[in-house]
């Protein structure tokens, strides 16, 4: 199988061997058509991004505004912080410049002069790796002023490496750009969309990290190429980081629509210990919970796990073995979601912290099965009450890990006692004092 | 304490500035630089700061008190994280996370008397297929157990 962002030649990493296999040969084929031609060849690629939503690319970019007079902007996000996901990582390791070259096609198409390439704080070696490689696409005029000369056109842009600091929500692309631009990273209402109003209040475009890398491939292939390869809705290849109870966890790249089971048994070399699955996490922490027994059949591309009752996510899997406790499993992710809450909605604030403390009750030895239709509840209560997305990340494991496998929390309760639930909790990221108090 | 950039320094800060429009965006970028020269982010840092980006020093404060990874306060020379969300938790994080802390007698952002160490529980580190793990100052360590662990923390004189 080819493999389109992490092929197997070695030291792709660096730009000799990464000239040597055809690398910025793409962007020199981009330069030859027009903006439009290269959005319209993404557009019939089919690919759709990588960063959690399965967003049409090519779609994305068409809503920036052709005639503006503003600068336009494109924003790579690299925060990977989503429980489960450790894809983007790879990519700047093993392929750094066939992400330069992706930003650099992208910004043509969408005519966009700079490129922010957010990163998370904590992969600080990533961050120098791809500092060094954009330095180096610098010195060979791959980008900045002398791509004039080197490429032979009259379009230039520049790439910019931004470091996060440490929060999960910095990954939303609103907050990122907030983040970007020296901001807290809280997100914004939305309207208006990033392509009306982003990154300084012009255009944006905010792709994920192996939506981008992907581009080069698609500019030198062709459409049809990309789009014959995996699973016709969600064509193309996925970068699945699978983790957990498997025997050879890490990250595998596959095509689209690959089976579940293919993936966990085959690719992954099984359940450690060969133990029985009890449930699957199919697209980082955020995504609805398989069953074990629901896993059959089940392909990995957005409408196949969508049919499924899940989402494809990130591509990350989590795979826990049937001694799993789900009881201190789904009490850690509502810990994550509470802790990394940034506060500006209610319903995610107090919801989160709410849903941590029953589960915390539940763990202590004094839930009730009533507190287990609570958290059903307050999970309700958040899903599509909030400014972004991270509300709904937070309400879906609860909701469908207490739905899917009500038979065993139903065990972790008692049935003997009945008592009002607590509420009132804040949120527990204890940084965010609110700006108001910090002007007193 | 008063603080001052050293001269280098103050160079990587006028190339930061130059990534982006506005000197408020080179915030986060120089509360870096100013966390690895004085360690953690005191008041008079942020006033330093501010004043060398020529921002209000509320901006600063504002980012300092919301993302993670800057201290206010000084941390050990060696910054222990261990990540226990759900990948790394599946594989033992939690063993080691109460080994970690019983050995070094500390708990959550807790420094050692001597600063030689302090202590982090962290979410995904983004290291979820090499579990457990944890991180040294910005060094990974992965697929860990606890002797490993001890072994690591050992080492670190
Ligand atoms: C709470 C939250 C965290 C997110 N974290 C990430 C992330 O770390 N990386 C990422 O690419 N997208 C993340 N997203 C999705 C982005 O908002 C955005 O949809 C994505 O970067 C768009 O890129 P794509 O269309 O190429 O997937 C996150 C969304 C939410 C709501
Ligand atoms: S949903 Fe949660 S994280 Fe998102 S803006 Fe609202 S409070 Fe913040
Ligand atoms: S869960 Fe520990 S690194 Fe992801």
């Amino acid at each position: 199988m080819e493999k389109i962002v992490l092929p197997d030649i070695p030291n792709l990493n660096q730009i000799e061997v990464y000239l040597a296999s055809g690398g910025f040969e793409p962007a020199k084929k981009a330069f030859a058509k027009t903006p439009d031609e290269i959005i319209d060849e993404v557009k019939k690629s089919g690919l759709r991004g990588r960063g959690g939503a399965a967003f049409s690319a090519g779609l994305k970019w068409s809503f920036m505004p052709k005639t503006t007079d503003k600068p336009k902007y494109l924003a790579i996000n690299g925060d990977e912080s989503e429980p489960g996901s450790f894809k983007d990582r790879q990519i700047f390791e093993d392929n750094p410049f066939q992400l330069i070259e992706g930003a650099i096609i992208t910004c043509y198409a969408i005519g966009a002069k700079t490129a922010y390439l957010y990163i998370r704080g904590e992969y600080h070696k990533w961050v120098k790796i791809m500092e060094k490689a954009v330095a180096e696409a610098y010195d060979r005029g791959f980008l900045g002023g002398k791509m004039k000369e080197t490429f032979g056109t009259e379009f230039s842009c520049e790439l910019y490496v931004h470091k996060g600091a440490g929060a999960y929500i910095c990954g939303e692309e609103s907050s990122l750009m907030n983040s970007i631009e020296g901001l807290r990273g809280y997100p914004r209402i939305k309207p208006p969309f990033p392509a009306q109003r982003g990154l300084w209040g012009n255009p944006t475009t905010i792709n994920n990290v192996e939506t981008i890398t992907n581009v080069p491939a698609i500019i030198k292939n062709g459409w049809e190429w990309f789009s014959s390869i995996g699973a016709p809705k969600h064509p193309g290849t996925i970068l699945f980081g699978i983790s957990g109870h498997v025997n050879k966890p890490g990250v595998y790249e596959l095509p689209s629509g690959i089976l579940l089971t293919e993936l966990i048994y085959d690719v992954a070399g099984g359940v450690t210990g060969n133990k029985k699955i009890k449930c699957v996490i199919p697209g980082g922490s955020s995504m609805p919970p398989l069953r074990g027994d629901q896993l059959e059949g089940v392909r990995m591309d957005a409408e196949s796990l969508k049919e499924a009752g899940s989402a494809i996510g990130t591509g990350g899997v989590m795979v826990m073995d049937e001694d799993t406790n789900l009881l201190k499993v789904l009490l850690r992710i509502a810990h994550f979601y509470h802790h990394e809450s940034c506060g500006q909605c209610t319903p995610c604030r107090e919801g989160t912290g709410w849903m941590e403390k029953t589960l915390h009750r539940i763990d202590e030895g004094h839930g009730t099965s009533q507190d287990l239709d609570l958290l059903i509840n307050v999970a309700n209560n958040i899903e599509g009450n909030t400014i972004c997305a991270l509300g709904d990340a937070a309400a879906w494991p609860v909701k469908f890990m207490i739905a899917r496998f009500r038979d065993e929390f139903e065990k972790y309760v008692r049935k003997d006692i009945s008592i009002p639930v607590l509420n009132k909790v804040h949120s527990m990221r204890s940084t965010a004092v609110p700006l108001a108090d910090l002007r007193k | 304490m008063e603080f001052k950039f050293t001269e280098d320094n103050l160079a990587r800060i006028e190339a930061a500035r130059k990534k982006y429009p506005t000197a408020l965006a080179a915030v986060m970028d120089t509360v870096y630089i100013a966390q690895e020269q004085n360690g953690y982010i005191s008041n008079e840092v942020m006033e330093e700061l501010a004043n060398v980006l020529g921002i209000d020093k509320v901006n600063v404060l504002s980012v300092v008190t919301f993302y993670t990874m800057y201290h206010t306060k000084p941390m050990g020379k060696y910054h222990i994280q261990v990540c226990t969300n759900v990948s790394c938790m599946l594989r033992g994080a939690y063993e080691l996370w109460d080994g970690v802390k019983e050995k070094l007698g500390l708990d959550h952002m807790k420094v050692s008397p001597d600063s030689r160490f302090s202590l982090e529980e962290v979410e995904c580190m983004g290291a979820c297929g090499y579990a457990p793990m944890i991180a040294v100052n910005e060094d990974y360590y992965e697929n860990l157990n606890k002797e490993k662990v001890f072994e690591i923390l050992d080492s670190l004189k």
